[in-house]
This record gives C-alpha cells, structure tokens and sequence, in this order.
C-alpha cells in the first residue's frame, strides 16, 4: 500500500478531522507537524494554493480541503463507511456537511470578538447550532446514527475546542439547557477512543 | 440491478430563478445527462410558499426535487445527480482525480466568487483594486489548472467546469460594468480558450440567461452595495 502521509497543525480542529477519519478507517499514517509561521517546503509543494493544513498526501498524490480530504479518504478505503450508501441520504449528509461551513463562520466570530461583538457572535452561534440540534441532529446519538460518521466529524470543533473557547471568553453557548440533544452529542463524541486523548496539546 | 431502468415516471423540478448562477449549474447538470425536469421560476423578492417548505434554512435557489425529495445546495445536488443518473458522468471514477475536480469546484466558490463578484463587482476605489488584485492571483491559478486541457474535467465537461461555468458568462458583464478586464486573453490565454469553448458548448450555449437583463441587474446590485441606488 502506497504510504499515507498528513501534514497538520495541532490546534487546528481541521487536522483532527482528518486524524479522526484515518483513525477510523484503520489507516497508517504518518504525521507531520507544521509550524504555520514557517512553513515547510513540502507543505508548499504540496498545497501551492492556500498553503494551508490539512494536508493528506497519497502515494506522492497530495489532497488539500479537509472536506475534499474526507471524501478522498471515505473513497479509497471503504471498509468502515462514512457516508450512507443512498444518494439521497449522501445529499442530506453533504447539506449537514456544508452547513458546518457557516457555523465555522459563527464560531470564528464567537472566538474573535468582545464586548458587544461577543454578545452578538454568541446568539448568531447559539440559532445556527439550534438548526443544527433540530433539523440535523434530531434524536440521533450520532448524526452518522449510532456511530459517528463524516458529518459528525465535521462538526469536531464543537466538542473539545467550542468548550475551550467558552472557558477563555467566559461564555457558554452549548449547554444542556439551551442545546440538550447537541450537548449530549459533544460529550458522546469526546469520550469516542478516536477522539480521546487528542485534547492534550491544545 | 439497476432501479433506474424500470422507474419511467419520475418526477423531477428544478426551483430556480432566471439569473441564478447556482441554479444554472443544476439544470446544465440535468440536460447533460438527458434528465426531464419541470422548472419552477421563483420571484426571490416574493419567494413562493413551496420555496420556503423545501429549503427553510437558506430559503435560496436552487431546489431540486425528485421524487418527493427535496435537495438544497447546488454542490450537493450536482453530487446527488451524478450519483443517480450514471450517464455522461461529471465526476471521475479516480479518486484522486474525483478529490481535484471538488477541490477546484471549492475554490470557484469560496475563493474566486468572493474576490471577482465581492471584491470588485460590489467594490470601488482602493477595495476594488484589492478585488482586483485577489482575483488576478485566483485566475492564475485557474490558469495553470486548465493549460492543455479542453476543459477541467478533460476531454467532456465536468463537475469543477459546470462550478465555475459562469465565469463563461456572468464575467462578461462584470467586466463591462467595472470597465476592468479580469480574464485577458494575454495574461491568460489557457483560461481564456476555455472561456469560449464551454460558452459554446452544447446544451451550455442555449441556456445562458439574457445577457442585457443581468447587466441591468447587476448594475443594481453594485450601486445598492455602494450605497448610490435606493435598497431594496
């Protein structure tokens, strides 16, 4: 088997993404650490683009995006699936999928801002998350069903890293009160073995 | 087995309006592969209360629904597509070359979309020449994508081609709006030759919306943005 390589940044709930999802898959890999002040040739050989992380490179075929790299990864390695088999189910997936995009965006704004921004940033969080809880999480342990699937890695940074934030910003935004069933997903996942004991280091 | 071959009557409606980009995709998807559709013209000012059922959350076009199931999100439903109609694929079966056509897809819509029409259709002076400048960088790389290929997805149209599809069109008249040349064919000759192959392509040539009309509209658009015309 062609060698499996990913060029990541620790912080970044990105990464883990892509950790999470080889993790799952029963692949190795080995993993490159990047210091985004000072970025390796290799990184912008392989991502000349946006020179960005996560990287995943494949035999020497390099994939950029995380959520292209977690296509490519469901792709090449089929065993333990990620996405449904139905088309229709796949659409719904990829439209939870990229509704996480726009909640990056709110995260973002949640971690930048004060004051009256914070404020603001956190109630635009908490209505993008109350969509996500009703319409896509509904009464599932796992948006995947019972196991965690593309889509639950996707929203990764809702569990460990959301809650970091808060502690920082002395704001909570996913609580049991106001997000019961996401909140109880965020938990469910960080006890997940692919995801526990990656927190150290943050 | 394939169900397909046996479903005669499907049902298949395409939620769009006449000016939508992104609705665009979706239809040029359907024609390729030979798929009848009803399309419902939405008036977006006055959005139709089966709109608003099918897509609460975004409220946008387009909308596809097939057989009573209702897709939002014109990257999802042009996966859905290929992956129900197998004929005349838009993807290819290497997964690596699957994972290039997204990841061209991806950057039309977060990076080039946002630096040609935010940064210099809705932009003046000092931001539009950032605009300007961004979208020179962006198209670069377009450039050393497409040389020596007919078009992204190689020899027939492709996922990444019908994303970034209205460059074929739409830059035209953002062009002569801003009065700034973004695709030249000097500086890219590569992107350029696509530019006209995929405007002439079949099926693609005869469904372009009416040039004069998204002038005005987005003349519109621009001047709201800048404050000039009276909002909407």
């Amino acid at each position: 088997m062609a060698e499996v390589k990913l060029y990541g940044f620790w912080p970044s709930p990105y990464s883990h993404r892509i950790i999470w999802a080889l993790k799952l898959k029963g692949v190795e890999y080995e993993y490159i650490e990047e210091d985004l002040s000072n970025k390796s040739e290799s990184l912008l050989k392989y991502n000349p683009v946006y020179k960005k992380t996560p990287v995943l490179v494949h035999g020497d075929k390099p994939i950029a995006e995380s959520l292209v790299i977690l296509e490519y990864i469901e792709e090449t390695w089929p065993e333990n699936p990620l996405l449904p088999k139905d088309p229709y189910e796949r659409a719904m997936a990829r439209f939870w999928i990229q509704y996480g995009v726009d909640t990056v965006a709110a995260l973002r704004a949640f971690y930048q801002g004060s004051g009256e921004e914070l404020e603001k940033a956190a109630t635009e969080l908490l209505e993008s998350l109350k969509i996500l809880e009703e319409q896509g999480l509904g009464d599932k342990r796992f948006f995947g069903g019972e196991s965690m699937n593309l889509v639950d890695i996707s929203y990764g940074a809702l569990g460990y890293w959301l809650a970091a934030v808060e502690e920082v910003k002395g704001v909570k935004v996913l609580e049991p009160s106001t997000l019961p069933r996401l909140h109880a997903w965020a938990k469910n996942l960080d006890e997940l073995p692919v995801v526990k004991g990656k927190h150290s280091g943050l | 087995m394939d169900e397909r071959k046996y479903n005669m009557a499907e049902e298949v409606k395409v939620f769009s309006t006449w000016a939508s980009p992104f609705a665009l995709r979706v239809i040029w998807a359907l024609k390729l592969k030979g798929v009848e559709f009803d399309t419902v013209h939405e008036d977006l000012i006055n959005k139709s209360p089966l709109l608003l059922q099918y897509n609460p959350i975004h409220k946008k076009v387009p909308v596809l629904v097939h057989d009573g199931k209702v897709i939002c999100e014109s990257l999802v439903i042009l996966e859905y597509i290929d992956e129900t109609w197998k004929q005349n694929p838009l993807l290819p079966e290497d997964p690596h070359q699957k994972a290039n056509a997204r990841f061209w897809a991806k950057f039309g819509d977060d990076k080039v979309m946002q630096s040609i029409g935010g940064g210099v259709l809705l932009k003046e002076g000092k931001e539009q020449e950032e605009g300007f400048a961004a979208s020179m960088e962006n198209l670069k790389y377009l450039e050393e994508e497409i040389r020596g290929k007919k078009f992204f997805g190689g020899e027939t149209i492709g996922l990444a081609d019908i994303a970034l599809g209205w460059l074929a069109h739409y830059l035209d008249i953002v062009e002569e709006i801003v009065g700034l040349k973004l695709i030249d064919q000097e500086k890219f000759p590569s992107l350029a030759a696509w530019k006209q192959e995929f405007a002439n392509a079949p099926i693609i040539r005869e469904n372009w919306p009416d040039r004069d009309k998204l002038v005005t509209k987005y003349v519109v658009v621009r001047e709201a943005n800048l404050g000039k015309g009276t909002p909407k």
